[in-house]
């Protein structure tokens, strides 16, 4: 069963103190509890994060289920995000994420087999006039080609 | 003309980004000078402006900030930084490198409208602009410039950011506000409008990044003076972000009016070698899709581009060269407005998903020729009905790249492949 870390914790009731509405809160605490939570959410998060926000589990579990940061399931340690939007796609991003997906040997979404990489494709990240680009955890990483994408995944342990 | 730098002037220094290094280049002077002014002569400022939204609508600010209840309402005022439009990226370098530009513009407007609670709605993904601005929050209320009494005037005002966590919709100004109330990023039925009801169901100001920065200078200036950049209708200087196949991508800051070519060839670097110019997206991935011909026309001021059928949206510059086939990135576009719509609307939510997969039907060779009429069938039928504009979003782009490059698009049908690139989908992308 899925617990917060008493630091966890603390920032949980921090944000719940932090907005008009407490319901505000619960993106902040989803972001935290994710991250406790090897990246992804599942019912036990949601069970928990009810029960120290008094929020009904349903409330919790919509926005969970509405924004596409949250995770429905596990994913790598490296969450490779590549951008196939239109400005991305006119500079050749789709054929860079097919081939990461290739080198690494793994399909988009799924995990590679020793738990590093997950490769996703998503929409645009803002990233358009650097295309083509990946978001890998919460940096970016711009002006790529499909070779120097796969030198720093390479680097990452 | 050239690029004309009033937002961006300091942008290339890297210690812009902290309060000192601001003021050492002027920043914060106009909020002494505007708190000392009657909130309704900043009011009257801007509209006298024409400072216009810069967010996508282009909507007249003065005139919005004009529809707020006159009496003491508590009301808010809201950041629209979740710049989700395809092809856009300029709010993102203008938090990274000038957050305390944003502050100083959320503070003058927040006085103007009486508002005493700021948000600043950051789309999840922006972690080091949310960084950026977190620290200059910090120094600016060390520094008195927020909170409690500011500078001694006896005006209040905080601000917070908030973190999105990925939905494009949360940049319509209902979703948004959906969203921060702790809700399913789902935007609402107007009117009535925030400015009269919107976040907690307070009058609520929503702006984008680009327009609350814009306020200050034509603080500091005068309204006269913001006008000598633009024309008559469109005033003041734009960022664009401009994406494709240019030389040099990047924001360029430039008068409203400015010809689109010229964008492109002198301050890109025009085209790539050996290609040719084909096609722009002048306004975000929403806008109708301009020929070649058309773009030498165009200016990139909010009549000419609507004179064009199109629109100058957020000021995203997407541009497409010969190699490009269109059937393939309009297939890019519906997937994703297939993916945002938030299903509210049956017109949104079931047009958005049967454009993607006639799409992508004729994508993967399975198309038939009546499919192009039931594109734009579908596509006409989700304009005008549903609660928010991304509906008619998703079908504007479909009605101009069928209606413009046709023959791609019966090409692909009959042959099963793409005219230009001269391979099947699964060839060219896998
Ligand atoms: C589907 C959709 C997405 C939008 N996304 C954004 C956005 O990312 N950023 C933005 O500032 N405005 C966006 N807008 C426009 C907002 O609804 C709103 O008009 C704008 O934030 C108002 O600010 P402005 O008047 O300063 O432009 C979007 C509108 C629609 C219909
Ligand atoms: S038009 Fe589409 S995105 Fe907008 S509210 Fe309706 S279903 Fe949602
Ligand atoms: S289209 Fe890829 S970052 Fe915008």
């Amino acid at each position: 069963m899925f617990k917060l870390s008493e630091q966890g914790l603390a920032e949980v009731k921090k944000e719940l103190a932090r907005y008009e509405a407490k319901e505000s809160a619960i993106i902040p605490s989803l972001y935290i509890a994710q991250k406790e939570n090897s990246g992804f959410v599942n019912p036990s998060v949601i069970h928990h994060l009810s029960q120290v926000m008094d929020i009904p589990e349903a409330r919790i579990n919509e926005v969970f289920k509405f924004y596409t940061m949250f995770n429905q399931k596990p994913v790598g340690k490296y969450h490779v995000q590549v951008c196939t939007n239109i400005s991305c796609a006119l500079e050749g991003s789709r054929e860079m994420a097919g081939y990461i997906c290739h080198e690494l040997g793994v399909k988009y979404d799924e995990v590679t087999a020793d738990g590093r990489f997950t490769v996703s494709k998503v929409e645009c990240l803002g990233s358009c006039g650097t295309a083509p680009m990946m978001q890998v955890n919460d940096y970016y990483h711009e002006k790529l080609t499909p070779e120097s994408a796969m030198n720093l995944l390479r680097g990452m342990k | 003309m050239a690029e004309v730098k009033i937002l961006t002037e300091f942008y290339h220094l890297p210690e812009y980004q902290t309060l000192a290094g601001y003021q050492a280049k002027g920043g914060y002077e106009t909020v002494p000078k505007a708190l000392k002014m009657q909130a309704q002569q900043i009011i009257d400022e801007v509209k006298a402006s024409g400072l216009r939204g810069r967010g996508g609508a282009g909507f007249p600010t003065g005139m919005k900030w004009g529809f707020l209840p006159k009496n003491g309402e508590p009301r808010y005022l809201l950041c629209n930084a979740d710049e989700g439009e395809p092809g856009t990226f300029k709010d993102r370098m203008m938090m990274e490198r000038a957050p305390h530009q944003l502050i100083e513009g959320m503070i003058i407007s927040a006085f103007a409208i009486g508002s005493h609670k700021g948000y600043i709605y950051v789309r999840g993904e922006y972690v080091y602009p949310i960084e950026c601005l977190n620290k200059a929050i910090q120094e600016a209320y060390a520094a008195g410039l927020l909170g409690k009494n500011i500078l001694g005037s006896g005006f209040d005002f905080d601000l917070d950011v908030y973190r999105g966590a990925g939905a494009y919709i949360c940049g319509e100004e209902t979703g948004m506000i959906s969203s921060l109330e702790g809700l399913k990023g789902q935007p609402k039925l107007k009117p009535p409008f925030p400015a009269v009801q919107g976040y907690l169901r307070k009058p609520t100001i929503v702006n984008n990044v680009e327009t609350l920065a814009a306020v200050t200078y034509i603080i500091r200036d005068g309204a006269q003076a913001y006008r000598k950049n633009g024309t008559e209708k469109s005033s003041g200087t734009k960022l664009f972000s401009v994406s494709g196949n240019v030389v040099k991508p990047g924001n360029y800051e430039v008068p409203l009016g400015y010809p689109l070519m010229n964008l492109i060839m002198n301050e890109c670097g025009g085209m790539k070698p050996g290609r040719k110019l084909k096609a722009v997206i002048p306004g975000g991935s929403s806008a109708p899709v301009l020929t070649a011909e058309e773009v030498a026309k165009a200016n990139m001021d909010y009549e000419s581009l609507a004179g064009l059928g199109t629109m100058l949206g957020s000021g995203a510059v997407i541009v497409i060269d010969d190699s490009q086939c269109m059937v393939d990135m309009l297939g890019v576009l519906t997937h994703f407005y297939a993916h945002e719509s938030c299903g509210q609307c049956t017109p949104c939510r079931e047009g958005t998903g049967w454009l993607n997969k006639i799409l992508h039907a004729i994508l993967e060779g399975r198309g038939r020729l009546q499919d192009i009429e039931l594109l734009i069938k579908v596509a006409d039928n989700m304009k005008g009905k549903t609660i928010c504009a991304l509906s008619d979003a998703a079908a504007l782009p479909v009605l101009s790249f069928v209606n413009k490059f046709r023959e791609e698009f019966e090409f692909y049908v009959r042959e099963g492949r793409s005219k230009v690139k001269g391979t099947t989908y699964a060839e060219m992308h896998h």
